[in-house]
């Protein structure tokens, strides 16, 4: 998975899976919000990076040129995120024509208790 | 011995003292800056910068950075609209991407709260990047105060 300068911005990299990557933020002053927090821009940031990470792999496995434009995400808030490396991974719910559903979710002790996830719906354009 | 007080739960809100002490973190990376407010409102500028691309084939910003900035832009009008400053954490947040931002231009994102409950704080928005009648990001959300806003 290639990563745009934003990500870079945000220190994300990237652990492969077989269904979709893994991307890790660490804590570091580049995501801080409230002193001691990380801020949810990052975090929208880091989930969004994850829900696109696994729709490219999914498309890559069909093969085919195409483009994808991000249509809208809806970020839900669960946990503070704390002083300590985060997580996050997309999975992608339904892969149409026109339209991919995509959640992600962000964790950093526990995958099974997320920090946030996200929602997204994506254009192809293919 | 001294009495121990505990610190205020809330104190007064100037947005300008405080964008002009909040260099560090997120929003110093973004550069996320004030460009002004009303009673219920505040107005505030994502500057172009290339380390924010998300596309490099077309040099559009990320979304991320749009997000960061609504997210700030919302809770700033949330504190105007109570004329004080309450810790409160984002709920969640909904952004509907109208069409990508120019590359070179800095993206202006207005967040105002249109309702204060006990707890809940609700925030609505729109980014655009030179033409307020041509917005490039919808934004709706809500924050929540864990002590209460009143």
């Amino acid at each position: 998975m290639k990563l745009p300068p934003y990500a870079e911005a945000l220190g994300l990299s990237v652990e492969p899976g077989p269904e979709a990557p893994v991307l890790v933020m660490p804590f570091g002053n580049e995501v801080l919000g409230r002193p001691g927090f990380l801020h949810g821009g990052a975090l929208g940031g880091l989930l969004e990076m994850a829900a696109i990470g696994a729709l490219n792999q999914m498309l890559e496995g069909e093969g085919g040129e195409c483009r994808v434009k991000p249509v809208n995400v809806t970020v839900d808030y669960m946990r503070g995120g704390r002083d300590k490396t985060t997580r996050a991974r997309g999975s992608v719910t339904r892969l149409g024509n026109r339209i991919a559903n995509v959640e992600a979710i962000a964790w950093q002790d526990d995958e099974a208790r997320p920090i946030a996830a996200a929602r997204m719906n994506y254009l192809i354009l293919r | 011995m001294s009495a121990v007080t505990d610190p205020p739960r809330s104190w007064p809100f100037d947005p300008t003292r405080f964008f002009a002490a909040r260099a560090a973190g997120h929003g110093g990376l973004l550069g996320i800056g004030y460009r002004d407010h009303g009673p219920d409102w505040a107005e505030l500028e994502l500057p172009y910068d290339p380390r924010l691309i998300g596309d490099v084939e077309r040099g559009v910003l990320a979304s991320g950075p749009i997000l960061a900035l609504m997210d700030m832009a919302t809770s700033v009008g949330v504190w105007l609209r109570l004329s004080s400053f309450h810790p409160h954490a984002t709920l969640d947040l909904r952004i509907d991407y109208l069409r990508p931002a120019t590359a070179g231009r800095s993206v202006i994102g207005r967040g105002e709260c249109y309702r204060i409950t006990r707890s809940i704080a609700f925030v609505r928005g729109q980014a655009h990047d030179g033409d307020p009648a041509d917005p490039i990001a919808h934004v709706a959300g809500t924050f929540m105060a864990p002590e209460g806003y009143r």
